[in-house]
């Protein structure tokens, strides 16, 4: 049983147990999901290029901007980082597979369904969810339309999915390395997917818990969100902050992992402060529980909350300060070449600390009086998250495409790539700090005349960044398709299991394990 | 089934359409920002790209707080930035640099998670100090209760006996590009908020359906409007003046379209102001004596419809975010039904109570106008005085 | 037992293809749409066919769970399954039963909330209370919350009515004393059932087959008399007190926790069951006995959440 390769046919990916196979699909998933989610925030910046309503009704507006967020973080930035972890965990910890492989492809086929009931909603009647991806009640309660039922559902089965997904990714982690593999042996990718885990299994049934009090709201006439039963809407806000800030760090521990691969690869040096890069992961996770109420600074909660959040949150500049310092000195005193996966990884390590810098701006809560829901948070966190996350993510594929395709990537259309999004990205974003600290509110889909100079800059930035990501689905397809044979090291003496083994990475990989050094 | 696929392909055959005309969007308005005939705004507030100072104490306050936090960050990311390009200069590959082997030290990790900490704390004190001020409410000279409606402020100058709503003045010409935009473009209401200066003004903010956030960027206040609890706020403006801000918090389909304006002046102004606010009050409990004719309540029906109603149910009565108003067994059932559905609203729907918020004339006006207007020509009609005596008998 | 390769290494056995996970995927989907088209009929008043396809949506799923599940245990009988392969299912369900935990921390968080800040908020107390007569004029807060503000303020018009004084489960407000106060038998049931599975499990440990069916038996009968005694409840709530899900806040949070907990006791007890069942077949062994010992964490997971219920929704 076991050593024979992949079955024949759409079958195989139906029915697949294999890890890579899964990987793969998870990959393209979120890709099409990131186009997708692209297309709705091309439809936001197109209609706030100018001044009044020219593309689109406030309605439509409302539904974009909510199911852009909702997109983007449930089905790109998500699936993308549970998708490399299916590819690389087994290879680099040594093991066969994931440790619940059925389990695993149904973690994964109920992503699909999720979202093609999510976005079934944009064609109902009333319209889709239009209360932003943080859906405050009573908007998504009392005053929603009807499609925010299958929203609810929708959420309820995407939390099932990734909680099924990272019960598999603990199991394997604790229970699959080869011998000799110890916990402070692990890759840091490894690790940090093994603290997002817990992360995911500790707030996803917060979320769950969330969406059912709403539809108790709506359907059964009880009062979680109403202060006329004894309920209030705040409490919606505490609860899904409980869920969303620890989700933000999901959306970002894996990515230092990758990036804590590629800096030593390209600097040809081993990363500087392994251990500490440990402890920091473990202490932005511990943190990220007790930061939620960060998100509401205004709504008036009492001052001894307001700076308890303060501190705390303040708190995790500390190590995720620690983590930047360690990547710097990696690069310093190291041999350094910049292949687009290290282009991709230090223009990370750069703008990740700017929208960490206007994170901790954000902190301060006298001062989020004036920055919050204005374009300065959305400034803030697509700068953690689109040359964050997605940069990340794009480095990864650079950097591990050769290993799973057997293929080299066309460097020259890579860097072009790069360069092509890091433009794009900065003329996009950028210019959202100043709109929003020049006090233009988010979430509206038409402003006062002031705004217009730098929203026309930032809708342009969008467009070349979008498109560059098409060229993106281009330079990978011509990879899969072809191109100079990859060694099986790829790299220049990279670290790593995942290096030993044949490119493309065979069907069936460590059968049995490997020895550890 | 057939219902989504028709809707699918129409909505997004329509979405699409207008993509594509985005191209000839931009190349229309190509360098300039404003279509012909907007009004040229200043100079001055173009390309502004920081925090507004304010005109409070507090505004100030936090204005300086968030430039120290922002040059702290540029200290630390020109240190940090400067040691990774210096490597990225320096230890290439392609000039021949050799890799060293360090990979530990517990000496520096120590320093660099000692020195953020100690930073932080040194942040933590302006702002613990900022934010006691700003929570303390108390000893206000003037109470205003400032309610957050889809999509409007109420305000109530509490035990003034002066209560008023405030609504977007611009119209829709110019939102849809008809008309050009005038100066103060989405910032421009028909009732601002009036304040004294150097007076320390209390708001009491909550909202009648959703969230929504009070926010003046110039007084620094922000607060979230949260249907069924009070949130208070307070200010004291030193400069006379004009002051605009936005609702904040996101509040259904017209959220863009909710303006703050806040005219602070005088104490003698206001004083004044007051006072003659008080008159109009009277004035229109006259009004609600009156008998009008047909057209003419219809015409006062269709400027209330028009600015309270038409967000919600059409321009032309055809529905939206609420129903179509044409031939519905409401706008041509009985009277009685009718003038319920707007005294008293529909319970846990978006449509509010008007009782009051619309004077009893206004009331009647609108109703008149709904029963005869877009062809439900019901041909009947109510006076003011039958909505109070409604109001009374209830 | 499971293969061996040649260094003494144990082989861990990757399933072949399977059809198990689309099935249980479509039975899923189903599930949810039909019960989403379901709640929306119901509200708009349409009748239509949501019900019916998330009845099919359940019955797909489930089918496909018992096949996977048989297949699952049948793989292990086989002996395919290596002792690293158990653990993996010993490290998933453990951590499956976290996040059960985690999904009632949010609901015991909501009650909490409400019952410590919110509702002394709109009774006027603290500085959130300072103005709240602007709205709530003359509302007094008291937990349990049989009176909502919306009441005191809108009398016969509001939306939410609370049940009333004295319509509360708690045992001030037993009907025919503390002896016919059913969530204290509850408790009783619960945990005594938490140790008799647990002498189950003894027998099973012991070889003593007898003794480890006739205590899973048991264990399962005192799972019905629990739900039984809840379905009194929540009759006599519903039927004699007027405590229903839409008595303001205290109905709600009473509701949703005690609801949520019996719906997991019936999951319990249906997994408690079909062990007992697969027991009287002789499955599971001293050393082979994962399916029960899943079951029975589950079990007093389950109990131990009715701890807490008990003293935070039921005594203060
Ligand atoms: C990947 C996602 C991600 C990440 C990593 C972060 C990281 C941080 N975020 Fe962000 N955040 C979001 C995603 C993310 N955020 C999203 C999506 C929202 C909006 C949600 C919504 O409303 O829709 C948001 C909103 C948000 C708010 C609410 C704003 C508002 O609505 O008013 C706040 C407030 O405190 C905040 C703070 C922070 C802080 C302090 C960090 C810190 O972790 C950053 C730490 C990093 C650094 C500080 C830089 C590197 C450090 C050094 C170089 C060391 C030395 C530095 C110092 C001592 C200063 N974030
Ligand atoms: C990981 C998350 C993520 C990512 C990657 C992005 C990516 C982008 N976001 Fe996103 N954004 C959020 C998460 C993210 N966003 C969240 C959480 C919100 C808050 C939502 C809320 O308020 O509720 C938000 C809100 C938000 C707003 C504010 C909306 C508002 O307040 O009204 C804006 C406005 O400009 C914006 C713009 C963009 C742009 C231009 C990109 C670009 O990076 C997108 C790049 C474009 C593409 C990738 C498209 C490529 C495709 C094509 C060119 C067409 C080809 C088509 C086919 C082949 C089919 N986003
Ligand atoms: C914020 C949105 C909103 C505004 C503003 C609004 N309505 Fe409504 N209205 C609604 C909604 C939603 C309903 C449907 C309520 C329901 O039955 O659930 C409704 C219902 C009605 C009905 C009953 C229709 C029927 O056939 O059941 C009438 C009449 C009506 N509105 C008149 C008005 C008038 C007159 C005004 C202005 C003074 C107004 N509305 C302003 C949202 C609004
Ligand atoms: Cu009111 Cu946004
Ligand atoms: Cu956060």
């Amino acid at each position: 049983m076991g050593d024979h390769g992949p079955a024949k046919g759409f079958g195989r990916w139906l029915y697949t147990t294999n890890h890579k196979d899964i990987g793969t699909m998870y990959l393209w998933f979120s890709f099409a999901m990131f186009l997708m989610g692209g297309v709705f925030a091309l439809v936001i910046r197109a209609e706030l290029f100018q001044p009044g309503l020219q593309l689109v009704e406030p309605e439509f507006f409302n539904q974009m901007t909510t199911m852009h967020g909702l997109v983007m973080v449930f089905g790109a930035v998500m699936p993308a980082f549970v998708g490399l972890a299916n590819w690389l965990i087994p290879m680099m910890i040594g093991a066969p597979d994931m440790a619940l492989p059925r389990m695993n492809n149904w973690s994964f086929w109920i992503l699909p369904f999720a979202f093609a009931m999510l976005t079934s909603t944009l064609f109902m009647e009333g319209g889709g969810p239009n209360f932003g991806w943080t859906f405050y009640a009573p908007l998504s309660t009392t005053y929603a339309p009807p499609s925010v039922t299958y929203f609810i559902f929708a959420v309820h089965i995407m939390g099932a999915s990734s909680i099924m997904g990272s019960i598999n990714i603990i199991a394997t982690i604790l229970n699959m390395r080869a011998p000799g593999m110890t916990l402070m042996k692990m890759p840091l990718f490894v690790w940090t997917w093994l603290i997002t885990a817990y992360l995911l299994i500790a707030v996803m049934p917060v979320l769950a818990g969330c969406v059912t009090m709403m539809l108790m709201d709506i359907h059964f006439g009880t009062s979680f969100f109403s202060a006329a039963g004894g309920g209030d809407p705040i409490l919606f806000q505490h609860v899904f902050w409980f869920f969303g800030h620890p989700e933000v760090y999901i959306m970002i521990l894996p990515a230092f992992g990758i990036v804590s691969a590629i800096i030593p690869t390209f600097a040809r040096k081993p990363l500087f402060g392994y251990a500490s890069m440990v402890y920091a992961t473990a202490s932005i996770a511990f943190l990220s529980f007790i930061v939620w109420a960060h998100h509401m600074f205004t709504v008036g909660m009492p001052i001894a909350g307001e700076l308890f959040f303060m501190y705390a949150t303040m708190l995790i500049a500390v190590p995720t300060g620690v983590k930047v310092f360690n990547w710097v000195t990696t690069m310093f005193r190291g041999s350094m070449t910049f292949e687009t996966p290290m282009l991709f990884a230090i223009a990370f390590v750069i703008l990740f600390s700017i929208g960490g810098f206007s994170g901790l701006m954000l902190a301060i809560a006298p001062a989020d009086f004036q920055y919050h829901d204005t374009y300065f948070v959305v400034a803030h966190f697509h700068y953690v998250l689109v040359p964050g996350a997605i940069f990340s993510i794009m480095a990864a594929v650079y950097y591990w495409l050769p290993k799973w395709c057997g293929n080299m990537y066309d460097e020259r259309l890579g860097k072009a790539h790069f360069w092509l999004s890091f433009i794009g990205l900065n003329v996009t974003f950028f210019p959202m700090h100043f709109v929003g600290l020049a006090g233009m509110p988010r979430r509206i889909p038409d402003y006062a005349l002031q705004f217009a100079d730098f929203n026309q800059i930032a809708s342009m930035g969008a467009f070349l960044f979008g498109f560059s990501q098409v060229f993106f689905l281009f330079i990978v397809i011509k990879t899969i398709r072809g191109g100079a044979q990859a060694t099986d090291e790829v790299w220049d003496n990279p670290e790593g299991l995942e290096w030993t083994i044949a490119s493309p990475a065979p069907y069936h990989t460590f059968t049995t394990p490997p020895a550890i050094k | 089934m057939r219902l989504i696929t028709t809707q699918l392909a129409r909505k997004g055959l329509l979405v699409l359409s207008r993509a594509a005309a985005f191209p000839a969007l931009l190349a229309t308005s190509a360098a300039t920002w404003a279509a012909p005939g907007d009004a040229v705004v200043d100079e001055a507030k173009r390309w502004v790209v920081n925090m507004t100072e304010g005109v409070t104490a507090v505004s100030r306050e936090i204005f300086d707080l968030h430039m120290l936090i922002f040059w702290i960050c540029v200290g630390i990311a020109v240190v940090v930035f400067g040691v990774m390009f210096w490597s990225m200069l320096m230890h290439r590959k392609s000039v021949g640099a050799k890799a060293a082997s360090f990979h530990e030290s517990t000496m520096v990790e120590i320093a660099w998670t000692v020195l953020p900490f100690v930073i932080l704390v040194l942040m933590a004190i302006p702002a613990t100090s900022s934010l006691i001020k700003i929570y303390d409410t108390s000893e206000a000279d003037i109470d205003i209760k400032i309610v957050g409606y889809q999509w409007k402020w109420q305000y109530e100058y509490l035990g003034e006996d002066v209560s008023f709503f405030s609504n977007l003045t611009t119209s829709q010409d110019e939102i849809y590009g008809r008309a050009p935009r005038g100066e103060h473009y989405l910032l421009e209401v028909d009732e601002p908020l009036v304040i004294p200066i150097n007076k320390k003004v209390r708001f009491l903010i909550t909202a009648n359906d959703v969230l929504h956030a009070w926010w003046v960027p110039a007084l620094a206040v922000k607060r979230d409007a949260i249907p069924g609890y009070i949130n208070d706020a307070w200010t004291i403006v030193e400069e006379p003046g004009i002051y605009r801000g936005q609702c904040a918090e996101l509040c259904g389909k017209a959220h863009g379209f909710m303006p703050i304006v806040v005219h602070a002046m005088e104490e003698q102004d206001y004083n004044d102001w007051l006072v003659e606010k008080k008159k109009e009050a009277v004035e229109i409990a006259k009004m609600n004596e009156l008998i009008l004719p047909l057209d003419e309540m219809y015409a006062r029906g269709e400027e209330v419809y028009l600015q309270s109603c038409a967000a919600c149910h059409g321009v032309d009565g055809k529905g939206g975010v609420g129903p179509s108003m044409v031939g519905t067994a409401i706008t041509t059932g009985p009277m009685q039904g009718h003038v319920d559905v707007l005294v008293n609203g529909v319970q846990g729907s978006a449509m509010q109570a008007f009782g009051n918020q619309l004077s009893e004339l206004d009331l009647a006006a609108v109703v008149t106008y709904e029963r005869n207007a877009w062809g439900n020509n019901m041909g009947d009609m109510v006076q003011a005085v039958d909505v109070l005596n409604y109001k009374k008998n209830q | 037992m499971a293969t061996k390769s040649a260094d003494g290494y144990e082989h861990y056995y990757v399933p072949e293809q399977s059809a198990f996970p689309i099935l249980a995927t479509v039975g899923l989907f189903f599930t949810v749409f039909g019960a989403a088209t379901f709640f929306n009929e119901i509200q708009s008043g349409d009748s239509g066919i949501g019900g019916y396809l998330s009845l099919a949506g359940l019955g797909i799923l489930f089918t496909t769970l018992f096949y996977w599940f048989r297949q699952a245990i049948t793989e292990n009988m086989q002996g395919l399954n290596s002792a690293q392969m158990k653990r993996s299912y010993v490290w998933g369900m453990g951590w499956f039963i976290f996040s059960e935990v985690m999904f009632f921390v949010a609901f015991f968080g909501a009650l909490f909330y409400v019952r410590n800040l919110a509702g002394p908020w709109l009774g006027g107390e603290g500085d959130k209370g300072k103005f709240i007569h602007l709205l709530w004029e003359n509302y007094r807060y008291a937990w349990p919350m049989m009176e909502t503000p919306d009441q005191v303020v809108n009398g016969a018009k509001a939306v939410f009515v609370g049940a009333g004084e004295g319509h509360s489960m708690y045992p001030v407000d037993a009907h025919g004393g503390l002896l016919k106060w059913l969530p204290m038998w509850n408790t009783i049931i619960l945990l005594s059932s938490s140790v008799t599975v647990h002498i189950a499990h003894v027998g099973l440990k012991d070889d003593n087959r007898k003794k480890f069916t006739r205590w899973l038996g048991i264990t399962v009968l005192l799972a019905v008399g629990f739900l039984y005694l809840q379905y009194a409840e929540y009759h006599e709530a519903y039927v004699d007190l007027g405590l229903t899900l839409e008595s303001g806040i205290y109905g709600t949070t009473f509701f949703m926790l005690t609801g949520f907990h019996g719906f997991h006791v019936f999951l319990g007890m249906t997994m408690l069951a079909i062990m007992w069942l697969r027991a009287r077949k002789g499955h599971f062994s001293h050393e082979e006995a994962f399916g029960f010992e899943a079951a029975s964490w589950y079990w007093h997971f389950v109990d131990v959440v009715w701890v807490c219920l008990f003293f935070f929704v039921y005594i203060i």
